[in-house]
């Protein structure tokens, strides 16, 4: 049950309008405070009242205590609507409210805001069809960003202009990689429990449990081990890139270095790149060894399978190669996130919801060509028969 | 670099500049002649900022031409840009100044970009910039964050003036300052020019400003440019220029 909470600011004189009738004309007669929190029941009040076909109207605001735009605009607006019927107006009004009043009769002769018009079905049209050419042209965009990003990445490798920024590196392993280990180590040894047991569970019906262990060490190693963590490491990390390069963005701070000569790529892009590709594949590796004891763990609680059994039969399952095609995706991966977050990060705007909006597609974008890749080199790798 | 050209240290000829279909400049032509202390104004929407960012490189315009100390800077280049980037320094609205830096460290990436100075030069320099600016010394430890709007200008502009520039680009620097503050900033530019002999590009709002540190304005209207000193802008026959002049605060600073 909810409650409608209405707050009331207390007013000290309530704000009254009651109608007399005149020869000749009538008198509205206005008292108390025409303040804005009691506008909406004047407005109500006003809309009561009818002047007939009065052919003079006096508004005697003498007995008002306070008033303010709101309650100037009711007057004011008394006033225009009785003057369109034909009836001349009088205001008797404290001198003091009247540079308010006159300040408002000369400027404001706007009519109500108009909203833009919410168009239906031909909108939705048009809505989608603007957000496809713009799609298309982020994704133009994206591979431009991308071919730079490769070559200065590329030079500064194989002929550095001067030395790599060895700090900005080493800070930026540190804040993707290593302080991400306790949450890829919890996450991945869960899906390992899940893993095991959801495999675990089919493969009794055969008999053929035992195979968990196998699933498990072939599953994680080769897809989701490398999977799972990018998939967490793109909204770990994508989204603090993006949310770090676009605050300095608004700041001035991308132009300021422009000026002073930096190359935003040399300093900011591409230490978030090489330390990320350098991170990721570490990660993964940490990933899969922590998901597979998870799995351990379960098959021994479920199953009763002892350590020694389990590695022997992990022994069997996988070899080097098994684990080299799940590790050789991972710097793929990183380098798409970096560079997504990165990108994004360049054109944030200067409001409120720019930096949370292009964070959140920085790390949808970064999820989807992840997964994207990772298809694509299943295929690939069925093709080449790896 | 030397010859007659000398003396124009930024030209501009013929810039148009526009966005999504509008245009901002509608064939702009000035001079800055090395030495003096242009202000720039114009309205809300005149495209000042755009002026400025226009000339050190941060934006393409539709088309014209513009040369710093004699090198034409449109199409140029990142790489080409570099060799003017040393000569001009840069204070942003707010300071810009890198926010994960301490104010030293803040004056001394230009340093550090350009030359190689030890530790120990770089900081004793860092330290005369500071004083340069009228800030403490212990404003040198402390980040971005923990300063005043007026010390974060004063910070940005030792930043700007790192490599001893000689020329120097302000965006609304006492826009957000309060009047002492305000009158302390202009004073500090109209000495730094004056012993540094700096050319000084000036985008304001500030009327004040501009009576006391300016030799020529260039007035924004109309997505065209008038360029004058106070006295003569006074009796142009433009309205908002008029306006600006001779309405209420105008007269009153010029008055004072």
């Amino acid at each position: 049950m909810v409650r409608n909470f209405q707050v009331t600011v207390p007013v000290d004189h309530p704000a009254a309008v009651r109608l007399e009738r005149r020869q000749g004309g009538v008198r509205l007669i206005c008292t108390g405070d025409w303040t804005i929190s009691e506008v909406p029941r004047l407005d109500g009040e006003l809309a009561q009242i009818d002047i007939g076909d009065a052919k003079s109207v006096t508004v005697d605001a003498s007995g008002i205590q306070a008033l303010d735009s709101g309650g100037a605009w009711l007057l004011l607006r008394t006033q225009r609507e009785a003057e369109a019927e034909g009836a001349k107006v009088d205001f008797t009004i404290p001198e003091k409210y009247r540079p308010l009043i006159e300040t408002m009769e000369r400027d404001h002769n706007a009519p109500p805001v108009t909203h833009p018009p919410h168009l239906g079905f031909v909108g939705l049209l048009e809505r989608t069809g603007q957000g496809t050419m713009l799609a298309l042209k982020q994704g133009y965009d994206l591979l431009g960003f991308l071919g730079r990003v490769t070559i200065e990445t590329a030079e500064a490798i194989v002929a550095p202009r001067k030395e790599l920024p060895w700090p900005a590196l080493v800070h930026q392993i540190e804040e993707t990689g290593l302080t991400a280990l306790p949450i890829v180590g919890l996450l991945a040894f869960l899906l390992g429990v899940v893993l095991a047991y959801q495999g675990a569970d089919q493969l009794k019906r055969f008999g053929a449990q035992i195979y968990t262990i196998d699933f498990l060490g072939i599953g994680f190693l080769r897809e989701l081990g490398g999977l799972v963590t990018a998939i967490i490491i793109a909204g770990r990390s994508g989204s603090a890139f993006t949310a770090q390069i676009g605050t300095m963005q608004v700041n001035e701070e991308l132009d300021a270095m422009q000026t002073i000569g930096l190359n935003i790529a040399e300093v900011l892009v591409l230490p978030r790149v090489l330390g990320l590709v350098i991170a990721l594949p570490l990660l993964t590796f940490y990933a899969d060894v922590v998901g597979i004891i998870g799995g351990m763990v379960m098959t021994y609680f479920d199953l009763g399978i002892t350590i020694p059994a389990f590695m022997r039969e992990l022994q069997g399952a996988i070899t080097v190669k098994t684990l080299m095609v799940g590790l050789i995706k991972a710097p793929v991966f990183a380098f798409m996130i970096a560079l997504v977050g990165c990108f994004e990060g360049m054109r944030v705007e200067r409001n409120a919801a720019s930096v949370g909006k292009l964070t959140t597609r920085s790390v949808v974008e970064s999820i989807f060509l992840i997964i994207a890749a990772d298809a694509g080199f299943s295929i690939l790798f069925s093709v080449l028969g790896i | 670099m030397s010859g007659a050209q000398d003396n124009v240290v930024i030209r501009v000829r013929g810039l148009v500049n526009g966005f999504n279909g509008s245009i901002i400049h509608d064939h702009i032509d000035l001079d800055v002649m090395r030495g003096e202390v242009l202000g720039v104004v114009g309205g809300s929407g005149t495209g000042k900022s755009v002026l400025l960012r226009s000339i050190v490189g941060l934006n393409h315009p539709l088309s014209g031409s513009i040369k710093v100390f004699g090198h034409e800077t449109v199409g140029m280049l990142p790489e080409e840009l570099r060799g003017l980037q040393l000569r001009w320094g840069v204070l942003f609205q707010e300071g810009a100044l890198f926010s994960s830096m301490t104010v030293a460290q803040n004056i001394q990436v230009p340093m550090r970009r350009w030359t190689h100075m030890s530790q120990k030069l770089m900081d004793e320099l860092a330290a005369m910039k500071l004083s340069l600016v009228g800030l403490p010394p212990d404003a040198a430890k402390k980040y971005p964050s923990e300063l005043s709007g007026g010390m974060k200008k004063r910070a940005g502009l030792a930043r700007a003036m790192s490599l001893d520039p000689e020329l120097l680009f302000l965006d609304e620097p006492t826009a957000g300052l309060d009047p002492i503050s305000a009158a302390q900033f202009d004073k500090l530019v109209r000495d730094l020019q004056q012993s540094l002999g700096l050319t000084v590009f000036m985008v304001t709002h500030d009327i004040d400003t501009l009576r006391a540190t300016t030799d020529r304005i260039a007035v924004l209207v109309k997505k065209k440019i008038k360029v004058g000193t106070i006295k003569t802008l006074i009796h142009d026959t433009d309205p908002w220029i008029h306006e600006y002049f001779s309405g209420p605060r105008g007269r009153a600073a010029l008055d004072a």
